[in-house]
């Protein structure tokens, strides 16, 4: 099959680089072996918050940290690209929010009433940013297994920022016999349900600022839903990121989704990219497999956004040989000895955190003499060397970067 | 040892050692949603299977499970979830007994070649509601589930002795499958003018039903006695090597996929028949691109919303409909953004899914009537009846559009 530009993963990265794509005009494959992390992710999108300490200002730290950190994946794409690339991301995002530009990092509570930092917010999330000594209520149903508002609301109270919270356990009125959380974010789009939530809930209210739910406060309609909750509690409601599914995620992943079709790309998913074609320095085409035979994807650019150790983009056999499978490309920063590989501590730093592909300014994998393996390759999101995610709270910002600039740099090469 | 690991995990069941239980599965299950009935594809699948000794089946509500397969296709894993669960609702259903409604319905050319002599007879009967109502009463299929109607001049009465056209030209086979010779036949003339236009010789040898009703009904002896029947008559030394062509996505997809993956039919001619099996507009989509495909078109000034079925999109070819149909002047194309309209085949057809099935389609159903586009189009033929019940537009497969834009006449 012909495209103009075929990429390969449906993360943030892979759907960010397509949508670019797309609204460019190109013609955009994306292929994927199935749907991207997206579903599983809280949804903010976090350019810098450990560095390694907590950081107030990531764009204003940024400069000082790339400065220490050459190899990172913002100090080859330039630290100057992050601003514009959140405010490209805000305007795709519309109504779900990701307003503005990224002045501070605000602390937001987890699933287990722990406070993170966090880049750009989805508007769902926004008035769970709270002051300190801010008295909240912490509201979930009894029976739902992925949430537990007294050890949210405990751990809040006695956490850095002193919240006065309080945990609320409402009961699901009705049938239900699993209250999963597809079922409770559908439920919560009918207004009937709503108005018995609210029924409960609103007597138990006394003065607090805003109440908290889990994130289960509607998929395709999740404003809609949040909105009316704030009008019959008569305050701000906001949504904590749960255990996954994520539903955050989710609306991010629809609405990318929807943006790429808009636009006039294609994704096709339960696709694996299996190896490639090439002639001199140049990819012509992509294997993949789709049973029954194999097919070809004939393309001018090739973004590779599949991911890193976690996503199997990067494959680690259990004697710890590390391959990225598609276009077997160098490694760097890979632990010299398997006994490297893993810490102890779950959170510590861990000897494959910075493995990846080492890429140029353009974000075109590099051979070990540092020339572009291919001409017409770029790649995005967590496969580059250098960065420590998790760790640094970077993720979302390097997946969009490095997708607009994979894309970009992708759109050059088109004839 | 690496092959060994390689084996297990390709293999159907051993993939279920690959599930981390991420959820993308049940959060990407149309069903699940919308029913209290169904526990979800990872409930049922991977997890239930740890317990699926032989026995007995630990979880019923597998049944509740449509077989869409959109679960496989999100796996970033790889896990065959909706291929175990096939399997596991067809043990179900030779412990607890296959009703004598899923042994009918199951059977599309049985259906079809009865109802065909009294076809007026039939379309009546059905169409009345006192009758639908003692169906459902007495069988299970839901009073106001959308049934195709019988045709008495079917493709292979049309077609006569013709069925081998001396033009010259590569030959290929056309598969149309039951529903295009019993209920549609319209759509097997559409294909056949279509790919003779474009210069081929087109073989359309008699064929039975692929087996895929009775798949998706638990009657898995009765699925591989039907599709190991079809692809001897599909792989004739006459025929073997051509090009197979097919209009329904679900039955092509059972040739190139499902009778391997899910009935464990291993037969090398099937694998042979699977590598040559084409969806229509997949098909004509690489001739376009080795521009091949002819192009005198009509313009066709109309607005028509696209739904690609989940059976099409299980074979991973993209939505070649719109992008042969982007040829066409004047054709304004809407894709509809639903995963599916809820039917799969014969389960939103049952009196205790119907209602399920209905709650699934509703998204694509509002979508449509927003849009109120002038036609709507889909490949799969079960679908189609399902967008055309739940949203009152006519629907029709997209070679309707490409047959009139070759200047060929409107219903």
């Amino acid at each position: 099959m012909k495209t103009d530009v075929l990429v390969i993963g449906a993360g943030t990265a892979g759907l960010c680089a397509a949508v670019r794509l797309a609204q460019a005009g190109r013609r955009v494959q994306v292929i994927a072996t199935g749907a991207g992390s997206l579903g599983l992710a809280p949804a903010t999108i976090d350019v810098l918050g450990y560095a390694p300490e907590p950081v107030e200002d990531p764009l204003g730290t940024l400069p000082a940290f790339v400065a220490a950190h050459p190899g990172h994946p913002y100090a080859l794409m330039g630290p100057e690209r992050v601003a514009p690339a959140l405010a490209w991301l805000s305007a795709v995002a519309g109504d779900l929010g990701y307003p503005g530009t990224l002045s501070r990092n605000r602390l937001l509570p987890t699933a287990l009433g722990a406070l993170r930092p966090a880049g750009l917010l989805p508007e769902s999330m926004s008035a769970g940013a709270l002051e300190a000594g801010a008295r909240v209520v912490i509201a979930s149903f009894n029976g739902y297994r992925d949430f537990y508002p007294h050890i949210v609301a405990a751990n809040l109270s006695a956490g850095s920022l002193a919240l006065d919270a309080r945990p609320v356990d409402l009961v699901w009125e009705g049938e239900l016999p699993d209250l999963a959380p597809q079922r409770l974010w559908r439920r919560m789009e009918e207004p009937e349900v709503r108005a018995r939530v609210a029924r409960s809930l609103r007597p138990l209210l006394d003065g607090e600022v805003a109440v908290g739910f889990p994130a289960i406060l509607g998929r395709e309609h999740g404003g809609d839903v949040r909105r009316d909750l704030e009008e019959r509690l008569e305050r701000p409601v906001f949504e904590i990121p749960t255990l996954p599914p994520s539903l955050p995620g989710l609306r991010l992943y629809d609405l990318l989704r929807a943006a790429l079709r808009r636009a006039g790309g294609r994704l096709t998913l339960g696709e694996t990219a299996t190896g490639f074609r090439a002639r001199g320095g140049r990819l012509e085409a992509v294997l993949a497999s789709q049973p029954p035979r194999e097919d070809e994807y004939l393309a001018q650019a090739v973004v590779l956004a599949s991911g890193g150790v976690s996503a199997g983009g990067i494959e680690v056999d259990s004697e710890h040989r590390a391959r990225e499978p598609v276009f077997d490309l160098p490694l760097s920063e890979l632990p010299q000895d398997s006994a490297e590989w893993f810490q102890e501590e779950y959170f510590g730093e861990h000897g494959f955190d910075r493995a990846g592909v080492a890429v140029d300014a353009l974000s075109r994998p590099l051979r070990a003499d540092g020339e572009p393996v291919f001409e017409n390759l770029f790649l995005a999101g967590a496969e580059l060397a250098g960065a420590s995610p998790w760790r640094e709270k970077s993720g979302e910002g390097i997946s969009l970067v490095t997708a607009l600039r994979a894309a970009e740099a992708a759109l050059e090469v088109c004839a | 040892m690496t092959d060994l690991m390689e084996r297990v995990a390709g293999s159907v069941r051993g993939s279920l050692d690959q599930c981390v239980k991420c959820t993308i599965c049940e959060s990407a299950c149309p069903v699940m949603p919308v029913t209290d009935l169904f526990l979800g594809p990872k409930t049922v699948g991977p997890q239930a299977e740890r317990f699926r000794t032989g026995e007995h089946s630990p979880d019923h509500s597998v049944d509740y499970c449509s077989g869409c397969g959109i679960c496989t296709r999100v796996c970033p894993q790889g896990v065959r979830i909706a291929e175990i669960n096939s399997r596991a609702r067809a043990e179900l259903k030779r412990e607890q007994g296959v009703p004598l409604r899923d042994r009918l319905i199951a059977r599309p050319d049985v259906m079809g070649r009865l109802a065909r002599p009294v076809a007026p007879l039939f379309n009546a009967a059905m169409a009345s509601p006192p009758v639908r109502g003692l169906t459902q009463r007495v069988l299970g299929i839901h009073r106001l589930a959308p049934l195709p109607r019988a045709n008495g001049r079917t493709l292979d009465y049309r077609l006569g002795r013709r069925r081998s056209r001396p033009l010259g030209g590569r030959r290929i086979v056309y598969f149309h499958g039951c529903s295009t010779n019993y209920y549609e036949p319209r759509v097997g003339l559409m294909a056949i003018a279509i790919l003779e236009h474009q210069g081929f010789q087109v073989e359309v040898p008699a064929q039975g039903c692929c087996g895929l009703p009775m798949q998706s009904n638990g009657i898995f002896d009765g699925a591989r006695r039907y599709v190991r029947r079809l692809t001897e008559q599909l792989s004739t030394p006459d025929l073997d090597g051509l090009q197979v062509v097919a209009t329904s996505t679900s039955c092509g997809l059972m040739l190139k996929r499902e009778a391997r993956e899910i009935l464990g039919v291993e037969d090398d001619s099937l694998r042979r028949l699977a590598a040559r099996t084409y969806d229509i507009f997949e098909f004509l989509r690489d001739l376009d691109q080795r521009g091949e495909l002819r192009t005198d078109f009509h313009p066709v000034p109309l607005t028509v919303a696209y739904h690609a079925p989940c059976q099409q999109q299980n074979q991973q070819i993209g939505k070649p409909a719109l992008d042969v149909l982007s040829l066409v002047p004047e054709l304004r194309l809407v894709e509809l953004d639903r995963d599916c309209c809820g039917i799969a085949g014969t389960y939103g057809t049952k009196a205790e899914k119907y209602e399920i099935a209905m709650r699934v389609g509703a998204p694509l159903f509002g979508d449509i009537l927003e849009l109120a586009p002038d036609l709507v189009m889909c490949d799969s033929e079960t679908c189609r009846w399902q967008i055309r019940h739940g949203s009152g537009y006519p629907t029709v497969h997209p070679l309707e559009i490409l047959y009139r834009a070759y200047g060929g006449r409107p219903v």
